[in-house]
């Protein structure tokens, strides 16, 4: 197997006297779904955070395809490849689709937006992404159902190559259906070589789609797990503290 | 939506469509394709899923004219309809610019006065009595002043994070003292300057008035193959090009008859009086530029993307708080615009001046289809909102009903338009309190 895209290691970060991350190792493939799970207040979003540049990381180290690199902010991490979509959808009700997917990002032919080229690379991708849910590009974002919303933001998460997709809880607040279409979706992201975190508290979505399970307590990484390898009761046990992981060393 | 009919129909195989138009790759679909029914169709579908754009207010125009119209003999006459157009000038102007805050979400209670204290400058360096100063860096003086008031205004809002609704009241009643003391106490400069006294007062000759609207119709034009040029090379589809002919069918009739009518002789006395007024291409000018700024550019596309989502614009990457400068800034500056074209109309300017205006061009804006709420609006709403108040003030003058009625009747009518927008929103599906 390829090595990881991404590998985090011994990764801290502390907001004054309290420290989320105390030494956290994150590694991530291209075309495999690793699951971040972990309580509430475990250092998810704080780690996900510093990956998207939103919030640098005190020490540690952060390798991207096996070179060092320092995310600073969210420019940097974009021009890695590195997208997050996050758990409220940062869409703009007011836009349309092909609006929503390049914004910050718009094509320009002498100044003015090239409309055209825009709307053709907002419709091949999610042509790529098997979309088939969404009947114009040109519908307002508002006029969306919960799951297209999600559809879109993915979708805007990888319409310029992404390399690494991370999506904070996907499927939150997503109906059965609609949740199915979602994790359907993420697992097409890793056909096209995508590598994926997704944070996630629904066990039950993690064990449907991850290759990977990463469970977070109280900042640190208490087991790295192949999904095929463990079970849910084992991965509740390492969320919630009350089993420990043997395959971890520390 | 007009859209999602559409891409259900070429699913079905529908024969009616223009086939040719469709892309081979198959892509989805973008509203843009079939023919002119399709389209017609796609319209009428977006009126119902909430978005009147300026129907209403274009209807309120057109009805409040045939009111007027068949109630007074004077309100068609051709001096009664130049009247129309340089009266409604200031508050289109002050509308348009008001666009750019409430676009944001955000307000400025202070263009009105902000318009004062330019002029007042303006006066006071250009006036015999006053410095003296030649009339063209003193008019540079005072837009640059409304740069400075939108800068002061956007430090305030965007950077230390104060409401502009606070700031502005602030400047509001900060700026009426300002003028006070410029001016001066009860004082009154009369503007002197022929040009500054031609925007209102003067008019084109007849050819220019035409020419005015062929460069109308070759810029309409012109965008609209740039578009199609784009969107062909880039493979998808355009919509039927009947369209646009027709567009620039309606342009041309409507735009010529107004020209038609304004280059009729209008005078009482022995001097002839024709011609568009000067104010009208200059309006039409800001009106295209502002218009392309918002459509096509990035500045324009973040305005809005920052009024539907802030947080989500930030995300992209859109550095929020400087497009949130660049909105106060503009705002600021043609609000000086505005006033330009008032003291222009009026013939003075005051320490009262600008006093009144900013709240009517707030409501012309609402009128037109501004939302308050921000991310929704466009220029030539709030011009269109604005001409329906200024037809109600004129249409109730030629009346000779008492000037409390005007103020009702507009009142009225701002709380009818905004009724309006909530109910197609609400029948929708939409949210009554938000957009």
């Amino acid at each position: 197997m390829d090595g990881p895209i991404i590998e985090l290691s011994d990764v801290r970060k502390s907001f004054g006297p309290v420290s989320v991350l105390k030494g956290v190792s994150l590694k991530a493939y291209p075309g495999k779904i690793t699951a971040l799970v972990g309580d509430n207040g475990a250092g998810k979003s704080t780690l996900i955070k510093g990956l998207a540049g939103v919030q640098p990381y005190d020490s540690g180290v952060v390798k991207f395809n096996g070179k060092a690199v320092h995310l600073t902010n969210p420019r940097e991490a974009s021009a890695l490849g590195i997208e997050v979509v996050y758990q409220d959808l940062a869409l703009c009700d007011n836009l349309d689709i092909v609006q929503n997917m390049f914004l910050g990002r718009e094509e320009t032919s002498h100044g003015s937006f090239d409309e055209g080229e825009m709307e053709r690379q907002a419709s091949e991708t999610l042509r790529t992404l098997s979309v088939r849910t969404v009947k114009s590009v040109r519908q307002q974002v508002s006029s969306l159902s919960g799951g297209q919303r999600q559809t879109v933001a993915i979708a805007r998460s990888v319409l310029k190559s992404a390399k690494v997709v991370i999506l904070d809880e996907p499927t939150a607040a997503l109906g059965v259906a609609q949740t199915e279409q979602v994790l359907n979706l993420v697992k097409r992201l890793t056909h096209q070589g995508v590598a994926v975190i997704m944070i996630s508290h629904n066990l039950v979505d993690v064990f449907q789609v991850a290759d990977y399970i990463n469970v977070l307590y109280l900042g640190q990484m208490v087991a790295e797990i192949e999904t095929k390898d463990t079970t849910s009761d084992d991965v509740v046990g390492y969320i919630t503290g009350s089993k420990t992981y043997a395959g971890v060393s520390e | 939506m007009s859209k999602t009919m559409r891409g259900e129909k070429t699913s079905a195989g529908d024969k009616s469509l223009n086939t040719t138009e469709l892309p081979a790759s198959g892509l989805i679909g973008s509203g843009m394709e079939g023919g002119v029914l399709d389209q017609v169709r796609g319209y009428f579908l977006k009126l119902r899923s909430g978005d009147m754009g300026a129907l209403p207010a274009i209807s309120g125009f057109v009805a409040l004219s045939i009111l007027f119209t068949a109630l007074s003999p004077f309100f068609l006459s051709e001096r009664n309809f130049a009247n129309l157009l340089t009266q409604a000038a200031t508050l289109v102007m002050l509308a348009m610019a008001l666009v750019f805050v409430l676009l944001l979400g955000e307000i400025d209670l202070s263009a009105g006065v902000t318009a004062g204290v330019a002029m007042s400058i303006f006066v006071v360096l250009s006036n015999p009595g006053g410095i003296a100063m030649n009339w063209i860096p003193a008019l540079i003086i005072s837009l640059l002043t409304g740069v400075a008031i939108g800068l002061f205004i956007g430090f305030f809002v965007a950077r230390v994070g104060i409401p502009s609704f606070v700031v502005t009241l602030g400047l509001f009643l900060g700026f009426q003292g300002l003028q006070l003391i410029i001016i001066g106490d009860g004082g009154l400069y009369r503007i002197q300057e022929p040009t500054i006294l031609a925007i209102q007062n003067s008019n084109l000759p007849a050819w220019a008035g035409w020419l005015m609207i062929a460069v109308m119709l070759l810029i309409s034009l012109g965008t609209a193959m740039m578009d199609r040029h784009r969107r062909a090379r880039a493979g998808v589809p355009n919509r039927t090009i009947i369209l646009l002919w027709i567009r620039l069918g309606v342009i041309a009739v409507i735009g010529g008859a107004i020209v038609a009518t304004l280059n009729q002789n209008r005078g009482t006395g022995f001097l002839a009086v024709s011609g568009v007024p000067i104010v009208v291409p200059i309006t039409l000018l800001i009106l295209w530029a502002g218009t392309f700024m918002l459509d096509r550019t990035k500045f324009g596309r973040y305005l809005y993307a920052i009024g539907g989502n802030a947080e989500a614009a930030r995300r992209a990457g859109i550095k929020v708080i400087g497009v949130k400068w660049a909105a106060f800034t503009i705002c600021s500056t043609l609000a000086v615009v505005s006033g330009v074209f008032s003291a222009s109309k009026v013939g003075s300017v005051d320490a009262a001046f600008g006093r009144d205006i900013v709240l009517s061009g707030v409501a012309a804006a609402v009128v037109g289809g501004v939302s308050l709420f921000g991310g929704r609006g466009r220029l030539i709403h709030a011009a269109i909102g604005a001409l329906v108040i200024a037809v109600i003030t004129n249409g109730l003058g030629l009346l000779n009903l008492p000037g409390g009625v005007n103020f009702l009747v507009t009142g009225g009518v701002l709380i009818l338009a905004a009724t309006i927008d909530a109910a197609s929103r609400v029948r929708a599906g939409g949210s009554l309190i938000r957009r």
